[in-house]
């Protein structure tokens, strides 16, 4: 034992802690990507000719959920909710079609950057309600679920509309290797381009902060009201690109809001974000939409019926939730 | 120097802004009959001769089911909590009604749609009480559990003819003398039962207990968690009872027959004064509360409003009349 071995060691076990905490930070994660992989084991064995569509139209069908989720996790780390991501996405869905219709390629890129910027403007709308007005978030984001279903229905009394052809292509098809959809490269793109630089910033640092323990926050010089703002700002350009992505795999617009709010809510459960704030990533939620999409598949190659695949639906939310929290309770016990 | 001048002036009017504060809070039922007279009056001016008997009772009708299913949201507000799965709920219980009118009969139907709804009360409570789930999630997978066992059932009972039993027609959409729903046949004595057990029975006051401050109450002895089951239990039958009158009134069994209502009878009970925080509130206010919903909406339908500003508006009122509640409650 030379003096020479000692640092190694000393820096080979902190590494082997760093990976520990790592591990055990992203338990959660891991344990839904190994679930992920199993159900992708089973879907090949039950139904063997499960390819390539297969995971192009998983990755469409998911893509509208996943932006929804990522939008309700940024809000709910930061310790609040938001119910009126469902209607945001049906506004922007309208307002995108509407515009769209019959013009041209390009006007569409002009679209699509200012409905994204509506969607800013959205978010601010109900992060600024929630602080001024000191209402819980629950029922700011409630009242205002109706106030934008009801804007959508101005902008557009039936579904009409139309896409731009280069934003349907963007969510189409595939890229390079016929095993990477586009749609699955666009939501990466969108929550690398989006999230990441927030996660790292000092910004980011506050919304989990005021997530976790919002007088700590505030005693350590976070601005506590903008920084509230702010993550309803990130969920309104995340339910933006929701919304879009509505418009580009459908063509048109709907004006009649999805279960997407509620549904979000489960997602970002089950995604491993507590609702009590300050807890996950964006990551983790929409894996679990994958997987609770995919458990719908495989469902129906099963030969179940549909409705039991929502019963089942149902119970994975309540089981998974209720087993969380008796950890919660075991772990405050002892 | 200009504050010297006028403090008088503000004196004064902090008096009178302050006694309309504590009306505010204290009496919250007092400034919403005053707003629910003033919409009445409104509708009156806008649209001459309307209110009337018939109108009234039309109103009353409406506000019926509304207001027993907000009445869900007040008991379970009260300790913190909420009732998603109304909606989910109160369809079953009316759809299932219509599946079993021709087999077992109407009475059969009510007593299985009754258990049913018991059940998965029975279910949220437990899993709310004693897993400690938090109750929007719980309710919302429930709402998910109920009506996907709703649409099996759907398909079960596809080859049956069914209806509404035209008892729960007469109950859900019948005037009596041209002026009195019967539906408050039904409604009158439940609201009486909540009412009376908020203010005097133990249980009612365990909810609020356990609402105000958990930590509290369980050193004093409550249950939090009985306390949770067996609220949860009642909000599933207040729900069924009102998917009875809701399939009644419009006459249709479907399985998303109440979704369109589970968001509007949070509303009425936040315009009642209930705090969806926990503690406060009450069924008095939530009553008033369903009633102006009604009368709003039934303005602008004879404004001839489309849906959409409707639902603006609405959400509109929502926010405005929490604001001022979270004001006055938060500046005392």
């Amino acid at each position: 034992m030379s003096a020479a071995t000692a640092p190694v060691e000393t820096r080979r076990a902190r590494a082997a802690d760093l990976l520990g905490s790592a591990t055990q930070r992203n338990a959660w994660i891991l344990g839904l990507l190994g679930f992920l992989a199993l159900l992708l084991v089973f879907t090949k064995l039950i139904q063997p000719r499960y390819g390539v569509t297969g995971v192009q139209g998983l990755a469409i069908s998911v893509l509208p959920l996943a932006l929804a989720a990522a939008a309700q996790a940024v809000v709910v780390i930061s310790g609040g909710i938001d119910l009126s991501i469902g209607s945001m996405m049906a506004l922007i869905n309208v307002v995108a079609a509407v515009l769209m219709k019959g013009q041209s390629e390009e006007f569409g890129v002009a679209v699509v950057l200012g409905t994204l910027l509506l969607g800013l403007v959205l978010g601010a709308v109900n992060g600024s309600l929630v602080v001024l007005t000191r209402v819980p978030d629950i029922v700011v984001t409630l009242a205002m679920s109706f106030v934008w279903a009801g804007c959508a229905l101005l902008v557009l009394p039936t579904p009409g509309g139309g896409s731009a052809k280069w934003l349907t292509a963007l969510v189409t098809g595939s890229l390079g290797n016929e095993w990477i959809p586009k749609a699955a490269v666009v939501l990466v793109i969108i929550v690398a381009l989006v999230w990441i630089p927030v996660r790292r910033s000092r910004q980011g640092l506050s919304i989990y902060a005021i997530g976790s323990n919002r007088l700590a926050a505030l005693r350590s010089g976070v601005s506590v009201g903008r920084s509230r703002i702010l993550a309803y700002v990130l969920t309104g350009l995340f339910a933006a690109f929701a919304g879009l992505s509505l418009t580009a795999s459908t063509g048109i617009g709907t004006p009649v809001p999805g279960p997407y709010s509620l549904m979000s809510v489960a997602a970002v459960v089950l995604g491993g974000v507590s609702l009590a704030g300050g807890l996950g990533g964006v990551f983790g939620p929409i894996v679990a939409v994958v997987i609770l999409q995919l458990i719908r598949t495989d469902m129906t190659f099963l030969n179940v019926n549909t409705n039991l695949a929502t019963v089942v639906q149902g119970l994975i939310l309540i089981g998974v939730v209720m087993v969380g929290s008796l950890i919660q309770i075991r772990r405050a016990r002892s | 120097m200009s504050g010297v001048a006028s403090a008088p002036g503000t004196r004064s009017s902090g008096l009178t802004a302050a006694a309309l504060r504590g009306l505010f809070r204290d009496r919250p039922i007092v400034p919403l009959l005053i707003l629910l007279a003033v919409l009445v009056v409104l509708s009156e001016l806008v649209r001459p001769g309307i209110v009337s008997p018939d109108w009234i009772a039309v109103e009353l009708r409406a506000a019926v089911p509304l207001a027993i299913l907000a009445g869900c949201q007040t008991l379970t507000m009260l300790t913190g909590g909420i009732d998603l799965s109304v909606g989910a709920v109160a369809s079953m219980a009316g759809f299932v009604v219509a599946t079993l009118v021709s087999g077992p009969g109407t009475p059969t139907g009510i007593v299985v749609a009754l258990v049913a709804a018991a059940l998965a009360g029975l279910v949220t409570g437990i899993g709310v009480g004693v897993f400690r789930v938090h109750p929007l999630i719980m309710t919302l997978g429930m709402s998910l559990v109920v009506l996907g066992l709703a649409n099996v059932w759907q398909l079960q009972m596809v080859q049956t003819n069914s209806g509404v039993p035209p008892e729960l027609r007469w109950l859900g959409s019948q005037l009596v003398l041209g002026i009195l729903p019967v539906s408050l046949l039904v409604f009158v004595p439940l609201a009486a039962v909540i009412l009376l057990g908020l203010r005097r029975a133990g249980y009612g006051r365990l909810l609020y207990a356990v609402g105000d401050n958990p930590i509290a109450a369980r050193l004093s002895g409550a249950r939090a968690w009985q306390v949770l089951i067996v609220l949860y239990v009642i909000s599933a039958l207040m729900a069924a009872v009102a998917g009875f009158l809701i399939s009644g009134l419009t006459n249709v069994a479907s399985v998303s027959l109440v979704d369109t209502s589970v968001l509007p009878s949070v509303a009425a009970a936040v315009i009642g004064g209930t705090s969806i925080m926990g503690g406060r509130g009450g069924f008095g206010g939530t009553i008033v509360g369903a009633l102006i919903l009604t009368v709003v909406s039934s303005l602008l339908s004879s404004l001839g409003y489309p849906e959409a500003v409707r639902q603006v508006l609405f959400g509109s009122i929502i926010v405005a009349v929490a604001a001022a509640y979270t004001r006055v409650t938060s500046e005392s």
